[in-house]
């Protein structure tokens, strides 16, 4: 068997610290990807396996597929049982759960290092071997209609936020929810989660990340045991759709029920390793990494329009996304003025470089996170897992890196590039129905 | 007033004295024998702070948790807010820093300084670089012991908190939870929220925050934990340097709060626009010390507390596919506790949401839990246990909490012996005790037309 074996140990001249532990890779004929940590400070491991599948990975009519399809992964295989993934976890001291995003999804136990062989076993089962009892998929369907009208339905917040992707993206799938919308998922039978499982999960489309107190000599020889005959999938057909430039501002209303006005807006901006995303990450931080950054300390602080006020670069997708800004009204606050504040402190930028200190800070910051991130070993396997899902690990690398060398002016460049009007989709939520304050 | 409590040791003129507290007082309890053992160490100085340090020196971090007996439970009732507004002004405003400095000082080097007040104390927590940590050390000694609470940020905050109580009337979750703790808890400070109310902290000012400030921010009536990279030498030279000045004051007399059990079954609806009705059942539970604890541990596990192994999750979502999340836990505080059951269902599935709740406690009251649920329970809760302590924040915060509540040095060791020795019988018998479904508290937040509710 081909095993190819990197190990990369950093050292960087300015700071005399690993910023990440050592990974191990190895490959399998089957194209499964296997990134080891050997981390023994807890007598605990992780377990993660990361599937190339999302929401972008769905069409109209079926959004929610992904998610739904995780879901149905803890329903059962002949080897196991029905619905007896969690207990078996759970009766040997471990915790187990799953997300899915736009771009992938996660599966993750954390147990006992010596019984972490048990992940392998029922993950290895549960790539291949799902029964999907058409009964139980009907059940489940209705618990994540309970999920979204939890998450979405009822929260205000969240609405809006829905209407905001949706008026951003018109081509790309970013446009629908992760969860999927409520008419979609009353449509989706049996043979559209079973044909979507058979598409995607496959071992040359997962990664596994494993983490804590185990050697990765052991833990690759039970992996290969456990995956190493499952075969791979055909390639999958890449997604094509790019989103068109937009040319003019889209503005959204949501009246309803709620107490107090909100802003969400977003503007098209490249994902990371686009060269511009470094920049975009440091004035996402300038902006808004704490109470000294701009935004908390202009709106909240100093003019208390806002009860907060937030901006969030999110540049760890895998195709181009949107940087952020966010901020609720405070009570008896006009939100045209919570809107122009937050222009007002975008013009800023543009107009004049942040300072040095301000950059500093956001880089030190990051340093610093990546640093205090090594405590948990589920947060160290899953920043490895994260920047696999972008094209490699080692990106992690690339990242850190970038952000080092971004400069004020750089800063200033990328919000003159990015952050204008006819490049932005803002969202406003109306209450109705005021209440008096109880 | 503080002046009047300062005749006690000064730390800073006795460290002679400080060297000699550590021979006395030191309690090294090796809390394992395998290779991840946890090595504590426990020291009362002489101003009567209690100290817990682990060193870890695999990553080169430190952590630090101060709990302080400033909690709601020592606030006036009239003045609710108090202790968390105090604790809130802590890092805005110091004799020596403006709010913006303290937030750019700590911020610049990527590290973290919070207050956050619970039911039983407030915390405040410091996680920092190792090559910070003098600069770490005296930020958290300037915002323990130096507050000023200038009047323009006790404005401020009160505003931002006025203003997200308003906000969270948004959040049906937020409804349920507020009217259940005040219809079980009644007056006790247990039964609102730690923030008080838009009309309470309208009361306090400036002279009340300096006095809560001064009475009950006293190192003996504090705990400090450290861990993390971090020699016991550096340590002391840390607190001698930075908490020098800490002087032990008298604690003002606790206060007594009653709670009047409830004699019968209760029902609040609230009624929102809302897809799904959010109900919260449940009552009086046990407290932190009640001998019971590990019992009822592993009844509510059974009941509600373990996740898709409990029988809520196996009966309302895996088979009734009625509600996403379902769960029961207890709360077990210093003074009392609670016990609640809560589930999401859109407003239609409520009754029989409610009904299988009511059923599922029952059943645990009236049969034996099968020998297979009770060895499972016993396996998970000593299994995850090391997963409490995975990480030099949570062995901080764990060690603080495991000193407020009592549980004893050699409480890891024994833990897995306090699960292991519960039978059948004893879940069954405290199942009986501590669950009375027909006592209950039921709120429910929906579109109450819809919903239309049974239970009375």
């Amino acid at each position: 068997m081909q095993r190819l074996r990197f190990v990369l140990i950093f050292l960087l001249l300015l700071i005399p610290i690993a910023i990440h532990a050592e990974v191990k890779e190895y490959k399998l004929n089957n194209s499964l990807k296997v990134l080891i940590i050997e981390d023994h400070k807890a007598p605990l491991a992780t377990f993660q396996i990361w599937y190339r599948v999302g929401s972008r990975n769905e069409s109209t009519g079926k959004t929610g597929l992904s998610h739904l399809l995780e879901h149905m992964m803890f329903k059962g295989t002949p080897e196991y049982g029905s619905k007896a993934f969690s207990k078996i976890v759970q009766k040997n001291g471990g915790i187990d759960n799953a997300f899915t995003t736009k771009d992938y999804t996660m599966y993750y136990q954390i147990m006992a290092s010596n019984r972490i062989g048990l992940s392998i076993e029922l993950e290895a089962d549960r790539m291949t071997n799902l029964i999907m009892d058409p009964k139980e998929t009907i059940a489940e369907r209705s618990v994540v209609m309970e999920e979204r009208r939890l998450r979405y339905e009822d929260d205000p917040q969240n609405s809006l936020y829905e209407e905001v992707m949706a008026a951003a993206f018109k081509v790309h799938p970013y446009r629908w929810p992760v969860i999927g919308w409520m008419s979609d998922l009353a449509s989706i039978e049996r043979e559209d989660l079973y044909n979507h499982y058979k598409t995607y999960y496959s071992p040359d489309n997962a990664v596994i990340v494993v983490a804590g107190d185990i050697r990765p000599g052991d833990e690759i020889e039970k992996i290969r045991a456990s995956f190493g005959q499952i075969p791979p999938c055909p390639p999958k057909r890449p997604l094509t759709s790019k989103e068109t430039e937009q040319m003019g501002e889209r503005r959204i209303y949501l009246k309803r029920e709620a107490e107090l006005p909100y802003i969400l807006i977003g503007y098209h901006t490249p994902s990371f390793p686009d060269e511009d995303s470094y920049a975009l990450d440091v004035l996402g931080m300038v902006l808004s990494g704490g109470k000294s950054a701009r935004l908390y300390k202009s709106i909240v602080y100093e003019k208390k329009l806002a009860l907060y006020a937030y901006a969030d670069y999110s540049g760890l997708h895998n195709d181009p996304y949107l940087f952020f800004f966010a901020a609720t009204a405070a009570p008896g606050k006009d939100i045209t003025d919570v809107e122009n504040a937050l222009y007002a402190e975008i013009e800023k930028i543009k107009k004049e470089p942040p300072s040095g200190h301000e950059v500093q800070k956001a880089k030190n910051q990051v340093e610093a996170s990546f640093i205090m991130g090594q405590d948990s070993i589920y947060i160290q396997a899953m920043r490895i897992g994260t920047f696999e899902m972008l094209g490699g690990w080692q990106l992690m690398e690339k990242y850190l890196d970038g952000i080092r060398r971004v400069t004020p002016e750089d800063v200033q460049r990328v919000a003159k590039k990015y952050l204008n009007e006819d490049n932005r989709t803002a969202g406003i939520l109306i209450p109705t129905k005021g209440r008096s304050e109880k | 007033m503080r002046s009047e409590k300062l005749k006690d040791i000064k730390l800073s003129t006795i460290d002679y004295r400080l060297f000699l507290s550590l021979l006395l007082f030191t309690v090294y309890c090796l809390l394992s024998t395998d290779v991840h053992a946890l090595d504590v160490k426990r020291t009362v100085l002489p101003n009567g702070l209690t100290v817990l340090h682990s060193e870890r020196h695999n990553l080169p971090i430190v952590m630090v948790t101060l709990f302080v007996k400033a909690s709601p439970l020592d606030e006036p009732d009239d003045k609710a807010g108090l202790a968390n507004l105090t604790a809130e002004l802590l890092t805005e405003g110091t004799k020596r820093r403006r709010a913006a400095d303290i937030s750019d000082e700590i911020e610049f080097i990527g590290a973290s300084l919070d207050a956050s007040t619970g039911s039983d104390y407030i915390s405040v927590t410091l996680s920092i670089l190792k090559k910070d940590v003098e600069k770490g050390f005296d930020l958290f000694s300037d915002v323990l012991l130096n507050p000023v609470f200038p009047q323009e940020e006790l404005d401020r905050k009160r505003e931002l908190i006025k203003g997200s109580l308003r906000q969270r009337e948004e959040d049906p979750s937020f409804l349920a939870e507020r009217a259940f703790k005040k219809e079980v808890f009644g007056e006790h400070p247990y039964g609102r929220l730690v923030e008080g109310t838009v009309e309470t902290i309208g009361k306090i000012n400036r002279e009340d925050l300096r006095r809560f400030h001064s009475d009950y921010y006293l190192p003996n009536n504090s705990i400090l934990s450290v861990v993390g990279d971090l020699t016991s030498d550096e340590l002391n030279s840390l607190i001698k340097r930075y908490l020098g000045t800490w002087y032990k004051g008298s604690i003002p007399v606790g206060k007594k709060n009653g709670i009047t059990e409830l004699k019968a079954k209760k029902v609040i609806k609230i009624d929102r626009d809302l897809t799904q009705a959010n109900i919260v059942l449940g009552h009086l539970g046990i407290s932190r010390d009640n001998p019971d604890y590990y019992a009822v541990s592993i009844m509510n596990y059974i009941l509600g507390g373990g996740g898709f192994s409990s029988r809520l999750m196996q009966s309302i979502r895996d088979e009734m596919g009625l509600a996403y999340d379902v769960h029961s836990f207890f709360v077990s505080n210093k003074e009392h506790g609670v016990f609640q059951a809560g589930v999401q269902t859109r407003n239609e599935s409520a009754n029989t949401a409610i009904d299988e709740i009511l059923k599922q406690m029952r059943r645990i009251r009236t049969e034996s839990v099968t020998d297979h649920e009770l060895s499972d329970a016993k396996t998970y809760l000593t299994g995850s246990f090391p997963r409490r302590l995975d990480t030099n924040r949570k062995i901080a915060d764990f060690l603080a909490s495991g000193e407020f509540y009592n549980l004893g040095p050699d409480y890891i060791e024994r833990y897995p012996d306090y699960i292991n020795s519960v039978t059948k019988e004893d879940v069954l018998r405290v199942a009986r005790k501590y669950l009375d479904p027909e006592r209950l508290v039921v709120v429910v937040v929906a579109n109450q037309s819809k919903a239309n509710i049974k239970i009375e």
